[in-house]
């Protein structure tokens, strides 16, 4: 293809992305080399309906003059990047030197906020994400010889988990998993144990979250994997049969070498997606026992003082994060391309 | 009450506003309004909408989410609101980066009927026109107590020793519940205790962070003596979850938002004899302080700095007209009002005994909220036991002062 | 299918449709239980005393009167007036759906039938663009929103939802053009056809299958969004998700949550006439074309 035509063809999704996410991506990455120019502060007396008391405020003409002689503050750097709220390269110095054997110094990691978000999403991303393969193959293998009259409805049956908004699916299911719930009363009976809870423990919270990451994501590998099997060549399949292989042996052999290129653009998605996590943890109110990376960011965004040059070293560290974890799959992407192209 | 009684009472304040004050006296320029997505406020907007008029138009946007939206939604110039609702702590940003404008020329002009304790002031210019109040205080259950044979609590102290009272008669597991879920609502659990034990966050005048100290260690502790005796999942309590367990009868005491007081006290999800013998009181004092272990929070409105005084002045007489003593006598059991006519409903009891008590308003500080997060995020691990109480204060402090440097408000 | 398959031995068929049946009834339980519990009060659908009562409706029974209400649709359909989240919703998902494919399928043409470096370079590019987590994107663009007056209006939230749905939708659909022989359009640029001429009269008609699957996903992502939608509509613009939000309350406000619940379930009745309607051609859809990385 020439290079013009090529050219007029991607510009409107180019023009899309490069407005609404280069320049913002841009714009964040230079937010995270700042912080706040220095605040003025001064002391007044406030008053309400409450009384009056003295309390510090900002000297807003004087913060006024600097903001103006700065407008996107003062530049730190990458000071924000190794601050405590980030990679807290100072405090691991620290706790490395006063280390009390190897497992306190993983436990004084384990109270810095990042590394405490990043052992979860590490956690989740690398159990849900082959858990929603094999599990999505499987509902598609098992659709798949489905009379066709039952196809229909299973496949919209299939896409509930998708189609139920997550706000208030995980709400729903928050309340099924509550000890009082449906679904808290009957493991409780199942494992004869009438203290059980799974919003309580860490542990629990935790397969909680990946059972629901698992729930809600199957879906998606199952269309996919249902898509791809419909062009699983019969031959090859009867030829495998008649060389007397086993139903097992057809899968192995025959279908799953099919499915390996959407097994790639799966695991692509699912390990973004999946690193990503987010809904869940705020759905089922879990940041007591698991936070992630992308809950640091919204906990940023939603306090009273938004701090969105944290967020934005936040959101950074969350590309690169997702950068490094797509590494294997993209080189394995590049081979097949340089395969297939010209 | 539920969604649906209030906007019956703010239909027909809105029928009452459309016969009586149409006009309202501005004769053009635009009011837009953003705000919470309270009933309340709701009837507020609607009262401020009765003022549209031919050269007078009235917007409101009304978001839960708005306080992600005033900052940039003010900043713009023009503004694209002329007025905000806004609260203690949601006014901070606004006041920081000089978003809303003095009130006072418009006070002359127009509200001269405000009384004294509407107007917030800083440093003596009044800022934001305040209309309703609410406070954490304590909800307890009469007949509970009475099988123990307490009066109804008045410190901390007794709560705890109520609680476990309880919990070895045999009447409940987990007596007690309040708002403790990780993140906002146990800060501001932290907030009321730590200023219940007289305590200071920060050094006076600078930005410096103080809780690492005996106030701190022994707020800590009371609120792990509570979580004792509150079931195991607290830390996923928000104010739902504690309204539900009230009803269900599973808690005999709750330290609860006044404005649960309606909800609970109403024929809704509860049976009788657990509302009947409901009782809404002052927060309890801790630690032999003298002050209940609570914050004080008004609700109110501030105009846009980037408005033009045309659509400011507009905007001024809508809203006032919006907390008219006719807007709040149609809802007068929506909220605690600060308004000349409002008769306080039982509802209100608790937050009105709470504040006879002289408790501390909610901090107006800039860095305040910034402390808030912090003491949301790094106080769980102290109530799990992972950690010591100074441990988890010295992680809040740390986390504080990487926050307040990166906004400027240390070095 | 392939008639291989259905010479399995019976053992096969019975424990493969018994997994179905089981991820079935995985799948659509919390749906069923909602559907139930939307016809209660909010005492018995999230009942702190007895899971049971959602079953049997105790507290229905004794604030309505009768063990089924229909106040949570009432309550939002008719005093919220949630129809117009849905109308708004309809708006939003329709054009987001139809401009991402239209963008998508030009640029994953283009990228598929490229194979120089900078194709796959855009490739990588774009996989960055999709790592970027949504709420940071949104709270950059409120600030020059307002300044320019876009905040708040349908055709900003399509936009920006047609913009972080590209990445995806080019991932996909280039998959799908890969799998559709090259020697098509050679052919008919040998006949004469530009570049164009040749996506529109031989890759248009069979490209169908492959734009029905990610139309799909471009449907369930603009369905689903609540970063950018709650964040850049202004109220009366609102679509059914942050109105749903809205429902729920907050700390100091208490919430109808029966109406989101019966507001959900509602909002699912048409997806399932939806897919029952082009349930074929979303199985053909599927049928035809396969998604190949």
């Amino acid at each position: 293809m020439r290079h013009k035509t090529f050219f007029w063809f991607i510009l409107p999704s180019l023009a899309a992305m490069i407005l609404f996410i280069a320049l913002p991506l841009v714009s964040v990455v230079v937010q995270s080399l700042h912080i706040e120019h220095e605040q003025v502060i001064v002391v007044t007396e406030n008053c309400g309906p409450f009384g009056c008391t003295e309390e510090s405020s900002v000297d807003t003409e004087a913060t006024a003059q600097l903001r103006a002689e700065q407008p996107l503050g003062r530049f730190a750097g990458l000071s924000t990047y190794f601050d405590r709220g980030h990679l807290a390269t100072a405090e691991i110095a620290e706790a490395w030197r006063n280390r009390d054997g190897f497992g306190g110094f993983l436990s004084e990691l384990y109270n810095l906020p990042f590394y405490k978000a990043l052992a979860f999403t590490l956690t989740y991303t690398f159990l849900v994400t082959p858990l929603v393969i094999l599990l999505g193959l499987l509902i598609a293998l098992g659709v798949n010889r489905l009379p066709s009259l039952l196809k229909g409805p299973t496949i919209f049956v299939s896409l509930l988990p998708m189609i139920i908004t997550p706000l208030i699916g995980s709400l729903i299911l928050f309340w099924m998993i509550d000890a009082q719930g449906v679904i808290g009363k009957t493991l409780q009976w199942v494992f004869d144990d009438p203290e059980l809870s799974l919003k309580a423990s860490p542990a629990l919270t935790w397969i909680t979250l990946m059972v629901y990451g698992v729930w809600s994501s199957a879906p998606f590998a199952f269309v996919v994997f249902y898509a791809g099997l419909q062009t699983v060549n019969s031959d090859s399949l009867e030829a495998a049969m008649i060389d007397g292989a086993t139903r097992w042996q057809q899968i192995r052999y025959v279908v799953i070498p099919h499915l390996m290129p959407l097994v790639v653009f799966i695991s692509l998605i699912q390990l973004m997606d999946n690193f990503r996590v987010f809904e869940a943890i705020v759905g089922f109110s879990a940041q007591a026992n698991a936070t992630s990376l992308s809950y640091i960011i919204y906990a940023d965004m939603r306090s009273d003082l938004t701090r969105f040059n944290s967020a934005a070293a936040t959101s950074v560290l969350t590309v690169i994060g997702v950068a490094i974890l797509l590494t294997p799959v993209l080189l394995r992407t590049w081979r097949d391309f340089k395969g297939k192209a010209v | 009450m539920s969604i649906q009684k209030v906007s019956m009472i703010s239909a027909a304040a809105i029928l009452m506003g459309t016969t009586a004050f149409a006009g309202c006296g501005i004769s053009n320029g635009n009011v837009s309004i953003l705000g919470n997505e309270f009933a309340a406020i709701q009837a507020v907007t609607d009262g401020a909408k009765a003022c549209a008029d031919d050269g007078v138009t009235v917007e409101s946007n009304l978001n839960k989410d708005y306080r992600e939206l005033q900052v940039a939604a003010l900043t713009a110039n023009p503004a694209q609101y002329s007025a905000v609702t806004t609260t203690n702590a949601a006014i901070v940003p606004l006041l920081s980066d000089n978003l809303i404008r003095p009130l006072d020329d418009l006070i002359a002009k127009h509200g001269q009927h405000l009384s004294k304790n509407q107007l917030i002031t800083v440093d003596g210019k009044v800022m934001a026109i305040a209309f309703m109040a609410n406070a954490q205080h304590l909800f307890v259950r009469d007949d509970i107590l009475e099988k123990v044979g307490l009066d109804a609590p008045e410190t901390y102290e007794e709560v705890i020793a109520a609680g476990k009272a309880i919990k070895d008669a045999g009447l409940m597991d987990h007596p007690f519940a309040t708002t403790s879920q990780t993140g906002w609502n146990l800060g501001e659990e932290f907030v009321n205790m730590y200023l219940g034990h007289g305590g200071q966050f920060f050094k006076s005048g600078t930005a410096e962070p103080t809780v690492n100290n005996e106030a701190g260690v022994a707020a800590l502790n009371t609120l792990k003596a509570l979580t004792e005796l509150s079931n195991p999942d607290y830390l996923t309590f928000d104010s739902n979850a504690v309204q539900a367990s009230w009803e269900a009868g599973e808690i005999a005491m709750a330290h609860l938002w006044g404005s649960r007081g309606t909800g609970i006290l109403d024929d809704e999800g509860s049976s009788e004899d657990i509302v009947s013998n409901t009782s809404l009181i002052a927060s309890p004092t801790v630690g032999g302080g003298d002050i209940p272990a609570s914050t004080l929070w008004w609700d109110g409105f501030a105009i846009a700095s980037n408005a033009s005084d045309e659509d400011a002045e507009a905007s001024f007489v809508a809203m006032l007209n919006g907390i008219s003593t006719e807007v709040v006598k149609a809802n007068n059991d929506a909220a605690v009002w600060l308004v000349e006519g409002y008769e306080p409903a039982p509802a209100s009891a608790g937050v009105f005994a709470t504040a006879a008590g002289k408790t501390k308003p909610y901090p107006m500080i800039p860095f305040m909220g910034l402390m808030h997060t912090a003491l949301g995020d790094e106080l769980t691990d102290f109530l799990q036991g992972k950690e010591t109480a100074e441990q988890a204060l010295a992680d809040v402090e740390a986390s504080y002062i990487a926050a307040a440097k990166e906004k400027g408000f240390l070095n | 299918m392939s008639s291989a398959l259905d010479r399995s031995p019976r053992s096969v068929i019975i424990l493969s449709s018994a997994f179905v049946l089981l991820w079935v009834a995985v799948a659509s339980f919390p749906f069923i239980w909602t559907l139930w519990g939307s016809f209660k009060v909010q005492g018995d659908f999230f009942s702190k005393a007895d899971w049971r009562n959602a079953l049997w409706g105790t507290r229905t029974l004794i604030e309505t009167g009768s063990t089924f209400t229909g106040a949570g649709y009432d309550g939002a359909w008719v005093q919220e007036e949630f129809w117009r989240a849905a109308i708004n919703t309809l708006i939003v998902v329709f054009f987001t759906v139809i401009i991402s494919l239209t963008f998508g399928t030009l640029g994953g043409y283009a990228l598929a039938r490229s194979g120089r470096k900078y194709a796959f370079g855009l490739l990588m590019i774009a996989l960055v663009f999709r790592a970027m987590p949504h709420i940071t994107l949104v709270s950059g663009y409120l600030l020059p929103f307002f300044e320019w007056n876009l905040w708040g209006h349908l055709p900003t939230s399509i936009i920006v939802l047609v913009a972080i749905n590209q990445p995806f939708t080019l991932w996909m659909l280039h998959s799908f053009f890969l799998n559709i022989p090259k020697d098509l359009d050679e052919s008919a640029k040998v006949d004469g056809c530009t570049q164009f001429q040749a996506f529109r009269h031989v890759i248009i008609p069979v490209m169908w299958p492959g734009v029905i699957t990610t139309g799909l996903f471009s449907f369930l992502l603009a369905y689903n969004d609540f970063a950018v939608t709650s964040m850049l509509l202004s109220e009366e613009n609102r679509t059914m998700v942050p109105a749903i939000a809205g429902f729920l309350g907050s700390t100091l406000e208490e919430g109808n949550v029966m109406f989101a619940v019966a507001a959900v379930v509602s909002a699912t009745a048409p997806l399932f006439v939806l897919v029952m309607f082009f349930q074929r051609q979303i199985v053909s859809g599927l049928t035809a074309g396969a998604v190949k990385g």
